[in-house]
């Protein structure tokens, strides 16, 4: 029941955020900030986690083709489509449920506390409007984010694969552009739109409607993460098998 | 002025406020005191329109808040001040940010005429050389002085301040009580306050509201509170040693 109910509350916490609109002047600089925080700020970490991801893709592929009939252009191809459909726009998405959720989460969730969201509501200000749609807006930004991811994946499979004696060059430039299929990016970039939205929607739910203490903001960043990352999958499934299957 | 009439106010099927009805007058400081849990905040909270309530009406200057639509509350809130019992300050503004920042999210000025207002009430709170801190760099005393002055800074015609003096020493406390009942007079404010610091009932407790138990104890002043043979009233107020010796030597004078 409890259950329900909250989804009820987000739906129409979503309803509001796109009502009564803050001032443009004001909006533009809550919106360039939280580009710098969520955008900017997970650059570093997605490219690291990308590159050594890529790199670990090429090595197993390439461990894997013990078939000597097997073409070495194969470890390029595998690490494209694994990069690609799955790795840069899902997995990536989980990991920033925790880096970019949890922040959400926890900053919503200390203004609670503190008695800050009460403070904005008193001068009549529309607080989901004032402290959601920025996060949302920008995560407009975050396929800019998968796509880094894409490339640096790809980079650092073929960083692994030359310098690791698995395959040539060639061989790895030839994998990546055989049997390319533009679709695959574009339902790549479609998934990844959703879970933006998720990225940014579901950790100001858990933030904004929080109760209790200091306690409460550390439960419901985890919390926010599981249902964040449960939703990605969720979504991620849905979206292939309509898109895909 | 501020009507309160039969509030009711219950969560979860457990009534937290029950058939309060009060007047909160215009120009003077009035206070709602109780124990903890007694409804105080949530009678605040209700006031203000954070909470909904179960039955009756809250009238601001004969304007029913249970009849206003959106558009009409957004009207009353920017008729409000409110110093948060935590000052609600917000930690990635400056103090001098933290005071405009109503006037920024609710009126046409320019920044020049912003500054200007907010350099006005930060002088009106004593505020010396902290336009540039950040909330975290400064002490709870100036805490509150950013709060009143933000509260204030809209020149509002309802004031409310829950617990403005917790966390705070007696010196300090005195000092804000103080400045908020100058500024009631000043401007000529409603104000209320939700306390349970005995020394500004003594203070500034000009019209005094005691709940207890999400009901309507007592209602008097600060100088009636020691005539009153209120049980409830004796039992809250004398809890404290130094109010029982205040007391007494108030009996052998009179």
């Amino acid at each position: 029941m409890l259950f329900l109910q909250d989804i009820g509350a987000y739906f129409i916490m979503l309803s509001k955020v796109f009502r009564r609109f803050t001032r443009w002047s004001v909006l533009k600089e809550l919106i360039i900030r939280e580009i710098d925080s969520l955008i900017i700020g997970s650059i570093g970490i997605v490219s690291f986690i990308s590159f050594f991801v890529g790199g670990v893709v090429a090595i197993q592929t390439a461990l894997n083709l013990t078939n000597p009939l097997l073409p070495k252009n194969l470890i390029g191809f595998a690490t494209r489509q694994s990069v690609i459909l799955e790795f840069a726009p899902t997995f990536i998405s989980v990991i920033m449920a925790g880096k970019v959720g949890s922040f959400i989460t926890s900053s919503l969730g200390t203004m609670r506390v503190t008695e800050q969201i009460d403070a904005l509501q008193v001068m009549g200000i529309n607080t989901y409007n004032y402290l959601i749609f920025p996060k949302i807006v920008a995560m407009l930004f975050y396929p800019f984010v998968i796509t880094i991811s894409m490339f640096l994946g790809i980079f650092g499979g073929y960083i692994a694969s030359i310098y690791g004696g698995f395959c040539s060059s060639a061989d790895f430039i030839e994998g990546i552009q055989l049997e390319f299929i533009p679709y695959h990016v574009r339902y790549a970039f479609v998934k990844t739109g959703f879970f933006a939205f998720i990225l940014a929607t579901v950790p100001s739910f858990h933030g904004y409607f929080l109760k209790g203490g200091a306690l409460e903001v550390g439960k419901a960043s985890t919390t926010s993460f599981v249902w964040t990352s449960v939703l990605i999958i969720v979504t991620n499934y849905v979206i292939t098998q309509l898109l895909l299957a | 002025m501020i009507v309160v009439e039969k509030l009711n106010k219950s969560f979860n099927g457990t009534n937290v406020l029950t058939d309060i009805s009060n007047q909160f007058e215009k120009g003077k400081t009035n206070l709602i005191i109780g124990q903890s849990g007694s409804g105080k905040t949530v009678l605040l909270k209700c006031i203000l329109g954070l909470y909904g309530i179960d039955s009756g009406n809250i009238y601001f200057e004969n304007r029913s808040l249970q009849k206003m639509d959106t558009k009409e509350r957004s009207v009353l809130r920017q008729e409000m001040g409110m110093v948060f019992q935590g000052s609600a300050l917000f930690d990635s503004m400056t103090v001098e940010e933290n005071i405009m920042f109503p006037m920024r999210m609710l009126t046409q000025k320019s920044s020049e005429e912003m500054l200007s207002r907010a350099n006005e009430v930060i002088n009106r709170v004593n505020l010396i050389n902290a336009n540039k801190k950040l909330p975290s760099e400064i002490s709870g005393g100036m805490q509150k002085r950013v709060a009143i002055a933000r509260a204030v800074v809209m020149n509002p015609k309802y004031l409310f301040c829950d617990e403005p003096n917790s966390g705070l020493d007696p010196k300090t406390s005195t000092l804000i009580d103080n400045l908020i009942q100058e500024i009631t007079k000043e401007y000529q404010i409603t104000t209320v306050i939700n306390t349970h610091d005995m020394n500004s009932v003594m203070e500034i407790g000009e019209k005094v509201l005691f709940l207890e138990n999400g009901r309507k104890g007592w209602e008097g002043s600060n100088l009636e509170v020691f005539k009153t043979e209120n049980q409830s009233v004796g039992n809250f107020i004398y809890s404290s040693n130094l109010f029982k010796k205040v007391r007494e030597v108030y009996k052998e004078e009179n």
